[in-house]
């Protein structure tokens, strides 16, 4: 590794930002301001401390249009190297292939670093490292010492929370408050739940003599780089193996600093190996004969692809691939708990989210109201600066992502559906798509059928349970679905004939280590987190 | 006055009913013109047991173990018939007490399989098991035991099959397609293929509303299957013909969560 080199953007100013949570209602400061702005200061809860800003709003005419004003995290605690080689054997090693790319931050289309391209040699080198670290010591330490590496790393985690916060902001375009509030908790509550199964797997898994596979080779997506280093890698070192981890081509930044919480936590050299690059890398290793087992979490298209690679080897496969989940929200529900829920379940990390809640299914008979404070609630959402505390709505990842969104968006204006977008101001730089609604949407067009993974929603209705059912099942995907409504002996009977790996019912995108996800169908096999995600780590006598 | 006896034709089994094959044919198999199934009959029982599908899950397991004990006492019936056809009599009782050891699992096996999950927030989270859908299963070796070692796991979790025979030895399925007929086994929820494998595994591994394949008795080199089954992302499945375990059932099962908020 080279000097590590600060990059800082310029400072945009203190901010007073009133906080928010994407899965809560606007406060009623922001709103009551909006519309009589005179009278809202008066309300403020801190009446006391009336900062001088705040005297000359109330003096003001009310405001036609509400702004906040910017309140970015500060980038200082980052620091990003201007290259990185490729982690194996405990050290960052120069890739044989001799090749780098750049990887962006996507809001401002601006270079962070030069990530290793690694080349079939480099993979191999990387699987060498795991097995020799799997034969040599690893699979013999004991299970409790296995579990206090991973506490450990738990540990650092969540003390280094920050600054992988703002660094997963950076490379990845989510927003602050939902790497900060979200990514990173989750991350470290995998390690620690997982750090407790390690010395415990007899009792998971009864009569069943559980053994480690080997060395498993990981390709994880962009959309959550450092959680799903964590879904991956927490329950397959508690089972004993080693792991060869390849981080998304764009997102690799979080998991090369996820390399020093290894060297911090003392894991011995090997265990742990990431090998960055593009779908080369990935496909190089899939195809190396000494991995036993792979877990893959992406697209169904190379999902697929890999099954197919694999077919007559043996090895072990898990796959987490796409998902069009329906929200379907019934004429009973609490309509507008119903509304955040779709809001979080399709605008929550830019809807770059495979069990995203990209088809709602409304009853009819709420239609009406259900689409007009949904578009209401869409025009206060905050579309910018990823590191802005503020920002609900942050980046799209990529511009390849971006541009697969506006392609799917232009599909879906010409086969007729309706769209909606709030008024929105989009930064002049970097990869950005508004919040959009697709109202009149049929089953068949391709905004129904494909996944988007962008903050696209397709409005779709249906009067009865059964129709609902069908229609919510009507894809080849089963990843995730809501259900919204008080009535409890029907959300039960939903549940039982939804076909997916997930249901949340009156909630929608919630994520804990103890709670299996997975899908069904294409959506793929295998289930992360919960005893049932150390499963695909483990062999069984019987 | 000696009397002639009334020849059996060996049918195919699908969707409750015994026909021959819609392609006429037939092949000979252990002395006997066995039917041939055809591509159009393979996709034809995928359909039966698809449209049977949903009822066999939603019953309770009770009684789904209840008819799986069932088809014991019919199997206990024809005994000797059936131990005519396989390699003997202690394969008939390894195979009879096959299902009734899987009868007795049906409401067990989310007690075993499934958790309920300590999440931190304020929800209920529980994770349940349920079938896949529609399994296809290449019925290993020996004809009767090794088809009920394999077949037994997957009706038990709710899910309906379509078993490709022995393609040497077919009677024992055929024998045992009667039996199912007349047990209390919906019509659809098993259904079973004689005929040539290099012909009906192709297209039962392609098939995209077969959710999972059992290749367990699928001979040698099984690539080609297994390329064709990630065309829909299937569950393959090689398990033994020889053990029984909740687990071969857990290979057909795929676990939901589901998350509801506590308040008041």
């Amino acid at each position: 590794m080279r000097e590590p080199t600060t990059v800082s953007r310029p400072s945009l100013g203190g901010g007073w930002g009133v906080g928010r949570t994407l899965a809560s209602a606007p406060k009623s400061t922001g709103s009551a301001r909006a519309t009589d702005g005179a009278g809202a200061a008066a309300r403020e809860p801190r009446g006391a401390v009336v900062t001088d800003l705040e005297r000359k709003r109330a003096a003001a005419p009310a405001p036609s249009e509400w702004t906040y004003a910017p309140a970015p995290e500060s980038r200082e605690i980052v620091s990003i190297a201007e290259r990185y080689g490729l982690y194996v054997g405990g050290e960052f090693v120069e890739p044989r292939s001799g090749e780098h790319y750049a990887t962006l931050d996507p809001s401002q289309e601006e270079p962070l670093a030069e990530i290793a391209q690694a080349g079939t040699e480099d993979v191999a080198r990387a699987v060498d490292a795991a097995r020799g670290a799997f034969d040599d010591g690893w699979s013999q330490v004991s299970p409790a010492e296995r579990a206090k590496y991973l506490f450990r790393i738990a540990r650092i985690l969540q003390e280094r929370s920050r600054e992988f916060a703002v660094l997963e902001s950076l490379n990845g375009g989510k927003p602050i408050r939902e790497s900060r509030d979200v990514d990173l908790p989750l991350s470290a509550a995998h390690f620690f739940y997982y750090a407790g199964w390690a010395d415990k797997l007899e009792y998971a898994f009864p009569n069943r003599r559980p053994r480690p596979i080997g060395v498993a080779g990981q390709i994880i997506p962009w959309n959550f780089p450092l959680l799903m280093l964590a879904w991956k890698i927490a329950p397959a070192l508690a089972a004993g193996n080693t792991v060869v981890l390849k981080p998304a081509e764009t997102t690799p930044l979080t998991a090369l600093l996820f390399c020093d919480v290894v060297r911090q936590a003392e894991l011995p050299a090997g265990v742990v190996n990431i090998v960055t690059g593009d779908g080369r890398t990935g496909a190089d290793l899939v195809k190396h004969p000494g991995v036993d087992k792979i877990a893959f979490t992406g697209s169904t298209e190379v999902g697929k692809a890999i099954q197919r690679e694999l077919a007559g080897t043996g090895k072990r496969l898990t796959l987490e691939l796409g998902g069009k989940a329906a929200n379907i929200i019934f004429d009973d529900a609490a309509l507008d708990q119903a509304v955040e829920g779709i809001v979080n379940g399709i605008y929550f990390n830019q809807g770059h989210v495979c069990c995203a809640g990209s088809r709602l299914l409304v009853q009819e008979s709420i239609y009406e109201p259900v689409v007009a404070k949904l578009k209401r609630r869409l025009s206060t959402l905050r579309v910018g600066d990823p590191l802005d505390k503020n920002t609900d709505v942050g980046a799209i990842n990529s511009r390849q992502q971006l541009e697969k969104i506006q392609e799917l968006v232009a599909a879906g204006e010409e086969e007729g559906a309706e769209i909606y977008q709030p008024p929105c101001r989009l930064p002049e730089k970097g990869y950005w798509f508004v919040p959009t609604v697709f109202t009149n949407v049929a089953q068949s067009y391709r905004i129904a059928q494909e996944e988007i993974f962008g903050p696209v929603l397709s409005v779709l209705t249906f009067r009865t349970p059964d129709e609902a059912v069908e229609k919510a099942n009507n894809t080849p995907y089963g990843l995730s679905a809501g259900v919204w409504t008080e009535k409890g002996s029907r959300i039960l009977w939903m549940a039982q004939r939804l076909r997916a790996g997930v249901v949340w019912a009156n909630t929608y995108n919630r994520f804990d280590p103890a709670s299996p996800f997975g899908g069904y169908k294409e959506s793929g096999f295998g289930r992360e987190g919960g005893r049932h995600g150390l499963e695909p780590y483990l062999e069984f006598e019987r | 006055m000696s009397r002639l006896p009334v020849r059996k034709t060996y049918k195919l089994f699908v969707g409750g009913a015994f026909p021959r094959s819609e392609s006429g044919r037939t092949y000979e198999a252990e002395g006997q013109n066995v039917a041939r199934a055809s591509r159009k009959d393979a996709r034809d029982a995928v359909r039966a047991a698809r449209a049977a599908q949903p009822k066999w899950a939603a019953m309770t397991a009770y009684n789904r173990g209840q008819v799986l004990y069932r088809i014991a006492e019919m199997m206990e019936a024809r005994h000797a018939e059936l131990a005519d056809l396989c390699t003997g009599a202690a394969e008939v009782e390894t195979a009879i007490d096959r299902f009734v050891w899987y009868a007795g699992w049906s409401d067990k096996l989310a007690q075993v399989l499934g958790s309920s999950n300590p999440v931190a927030g304020p929800y209920f989270d529980f994770t349940v098991p349920e079938p896949t859908g529609v399994v296809a299963i290449l019925a290993p070796e020996p004809p009767l035991a090794g088809l009920v070692t394999r077949l037994a796991p997957v009706l038990v979790g709710g899910n309906c099959a379509v078993v490709v025979a022995s393609e040497a030895h077919p009677l024992a399925a055929v024998e045992l397609a009667e039996v199912l007929a007349t047990s209390d086994v919906p019509g659809g929820v098993v259904n079973v293929l004689t005929g040539l494998r290099a012909e009906l595994a192709p297209v039962l591994a392609a098939h995209m509303d077969v959710n999972a394949i059992d290749l367990s008795g699928a001979d040698g080199d099984s690539a080609e299957l297994e390329r064709a089954a990630a065309g829909n992302v299937k569950r393959i499945v090689r398990g033994r013909a020889d053990v029984q375990s909740p687990y071969e059932a857990a290979s057909f099962l795929e676990l939901k969560t589901v998350w509801h908020p506590i308040g008041t």
